[in-house]
């Protein structure tokens, strides 16, 4: 059977709109003059699912504004931006296949997003193998300590090490000096029992006790007693679903009494901190890679940033007050999105053959200021480590809200380079 | 902190676990005992029972009382019905053969894991609990020769939660009533008939075919009950049934499959021993001693503590 190309008079007039419409649209017009207009692709490794998946909801958020924004600035290169975002289940062999998807079948010019540490040790071989430049958003010491290859790069974010060793200080000097730690049994919490064990240890303090709790526990009343009576200052910080009841059976556990406690905002990103049972986090600390709630002191970049994202003064969803977003760790997405940007312009990036040029771009950017691009805050990007450093801040639980109480400076978070990942070949 | 009130609480929270380990293991007990059917998917049941928990009480939404007594009533139900569903669309039409349920319950288990994923979303919800008040817990003295009682002060004195203390009393009074429906009523008498002799059964008129619909429903409701009374304490979640399911068949291997006085006998034994090799040595070794008793067992009783040995 042979059919026959149906042409009429309808069809062409059809046509011809649809043409003229695709014509005036503002879309493609902004891009008509890009000397290439076919769209970057920027692969999205996204933890949907899994253990991680209340942060890939609001990384996806925030990728989504990030890229509204670039766009609606003329693109890349003039080039539309498209997100194409797959689901790696929070786990590190999906996430290395999700890598090799947008290589093979996405075509995409980079990777990007991924936040769980053991997913990017699972995916970051895979990205080298392929030559994939790998903008991972995920704060573990990694990138920086040499254990990954020369396209995995993290400029967006501050890494576990710098992090702690900024904290060290404050606690020490405010908080005291004899801390116990209680922390996830993977490699994420095992950089904090390192290097902030390092850190108090240089400060002139010291680490009663490690508590390392698996991170699929779901009960945690009964790791408690081994805390020593003589703690002055308990440490924490936690991931996965169970974060509401660690926190929760922490405070039942201590009663109305307890150590100075100092956590990391991990052990409660994406929860409400009015949830009943919490409240004995009143005038407790915590760090905070950006501060949740709007300060007195919030910067225009801020404001922007969280309206551009759908943020309210709480750090919830303005479309519902429940849904506590990722704060302290999802700028990350949006800051690595225009530091891509930066470095696709600034290498004039034109496709896959020009990804060492992109990378060797990045590696020279050096000092980033505050900015829409920076709304968390000023960093200084160390090519050969492939890692950012930048502010940390510390806040106080007052009045059931996190107020910032202290700021630190971003020679604080600095340590010696691990690794030269610019001597290594393309 | 001192040995003595250090046990207690580790036998306390790990009291809690066995009070829910025992009502979630009874379930699958239950269904193979009567049915011989292996149900790989009871561990989505009380998932199932946690989400609707959540839906419920969000629902409701007035008094976390409310919430949480609606979610005692409908959960069960739901799940039982959905278990009944399961049964007669599924395990009946492939006989209840002991190969093909196994896989069929598997199939079921990603079926209930996925919708749960595209319904409820892949967050950790929580359920707020109907009452919640520390209660500290009194030590012995016997320093003056006789003995007294005494509270600890300052921060981690031995507590418990009042909450904590009603899951492990409602576990326990679900596991008697439970008891006393399978060994003084009538439809008790005709669940132990059809597990003694199905033919048998059916020959004095037993409806064979409901019974198994009944008790899988049961055995899903079961499930589901545990979960709306440990969903406050932790929080709902698409993925939480993987651990039930793990220590259930744990449960009823070292209890004896399908004996309900093993059940509960292994449940205390798995979940004090894990709160209290948890507190003292590490989780990982209550897990590793688990582990190693289920192979003891059936290696050396391999119809389980309480099983009988088949003729």
């Amino acid at each position: 059977m042979t059919q026959k190309l149906m042409t009429n008079r309808r069809g062409l007039l059809m046509g011809a709109a649809a043409g003229g419409l695709l014509a005036s649209s503002p879309l493609v017009s902004r891009f008509a003059h890009a000397q290439s207009s076919g769209p970057i692709k920027i692969g999205f490794q996204q933890h949907s699912t899994g253990i991680g998946a209340a942060y890939g909801r609001w990384y996806g958020r925030t990728t989504e504004a990030a890229v509204k924004k670039i766009n609606e600035e003329g693109g890349i290169n003039g080039r539309e931006v498209q997100i194409v975002a797959e689901d790696d289940g929070t786990d590190p062999k999906r996430g290395a296949e999700v890598v090799e998807k947008f290589a093979n079948q996405h075509d995409c010019d980079v990777a990007f997003g991924t936040l769980f540490s053991h997913v990017v040790f699972g995916s970051a071989p895979a990205a080298g193998e392929l030559k994939m430049p790998y903008f991972v958003v995920s704060e573990g010491h990694h990138v920086a300590s040499g254990a990954l290859n020369r396209y995995t790069l993290q400029p967006g974010i501050t890494d576990v090490k710098s992090q702690v060793q900024a904290m060290a200080p404050y606690v020490a000097k405010n908080l005291g000096k004899k801390v116990t730690m209680v922390f996830p049994d993977f490699a994420f919490g095992h950089d904090h029992r390192d290097f902030f064990t390092a850190a108090i240890e240089a400060q002139g303090g010291e680490v009663l006790k490690h508590i390392a709790i698996p991170p699929t526990e779901t009960s945690f009343t009964k790791y408690f007693p081994q805390i020593p009576r003589e703690t002055e200052v308990l440490y924490h910080v936690m991931v996965g679903p169970g974060v509401l009841t660690f926190v929760k059976e922490l405070g039942e556990f201590f009663g109305p009494s307890s150590p100075a406690i100092f956590g990391f905002i991990d052990s409660l990103e994406a929860v409400d901190l009015a949830s009943p049972g919490l409240e004995f986090l009143e005038n407790t600390y915590f760090w905070e890679g950006n501060p949740r709630y709007a300060q007195a002191d919030q910067t225009e970049y801020d404001k922007a940033f969280r309206a551009a994202v759908g943020v309210d003064a709480n750090g919830a969803s303005v479309s519902d007050s429940a849904d506590v977003s990722t704060y302290a760790h999802m700028f990350g997405c949006w800051e690595t999105l225009h530091v891509i940007k930066a470095g696709m312009e600034a290498s004039d990036y034109k496709g896959p053959e020009d990804r060492a040029k992109l990378i060797e771009a990045v590696e020279a950017m050096g000092a980033m200021d505050e900015s829409a691009a920076h709304p968390q805050g000023p960093k200084i990007f160390n090519g050969k480590t492939h890692q950012t450093f930048g502010v940390q801040y510390i806040s106080q639980v007052q009045n059931g809200k996190l107020v910032k109480v202290h700021t630190t400076s971003i020679e604080d978070t600095m340590y010696p380079d691990e690794v030269d990942y610019t001597t290594q070949s393309f | 902190m001192d040995f003595g009130p250090h046990l207690m609480l580790a036998t306390l929270e790990g009291a809690v676990g066995a009070a829910v380990l025992a009502l979630t293991a009874l379930g699958l007990s239950l269904v193979f005992g009567v049915m011989r059917v292996v149900n790989v998917a009871h561990g989505e049941f009380y998932m199932l029972g946690a989400v609707v928990a959540w839906f419920v009480s969000t629902a409701i939404g007035t008094h976390p009382a409310l919430g949480f007594v609606g979610a005692l009533i409908v959960a069960p139900l739901v799940a039982a019905g959905i278990a009944i569903a399961a049964d007669r669309l599924v395990l009946k039409r492939v006989d209840y053969d002991p190969e093909a349920t196994i896989v069929a319950t598997i199939g079921i288990l990603y079926i209930m894991q996925q919708a749960a994923l595209m319904g409820f979303g892949p967050e950790a919800r929580p359920v707020t609990e109907p009452f919640n008040s520390r209660i500290m817990l009194p030590l012995l003295d016997w320093s003056k020769g006789l003995p007294s009682f005494y509270y600890p002060t300052g921060w981690g004195a031995p507590s418990i939660t009042s909450y904590k203390l009603f899951v492990i009393a409602a576990a326990t009074a679900i596991l008697i009533s439970f008891w006393l429906i399978l060994s003084r009523t009538k439809v008790g008498l005709i669940m132990r008939a059809t597990q003694l002799d199905k033919e048998t059964a059916q020959a004095f008129g037993i409806p064979v075919n409901r019974v198994y619909s009944l008790v899988f429903g049961l055995g899903a409701g079961l499930a589901a009950l545990a979960a709306v009374l440990i969903v406050p304490i932790q929080q709902a979640h698409y993925l939480m049934g993987g651990d039930p399911l793990l220590l259930s068949f744990i449960v009823v291997i070292i209890g004896g499959l399908g004996s309900i006085r093993g059940t509960v006998v292994a449940a205390l034994l798995i979940g004090l021993s894990d709160g209290i090799i948890s507190v003292f040595f590490s989780p990982t070794l209550a897990k590793i001693l688990a582990t190693l008793l289920v192979a003891m067992v059936l290696v050396f009783r391999p119809q389980g503590l309480y099983g009988k040995k088949p003729a």
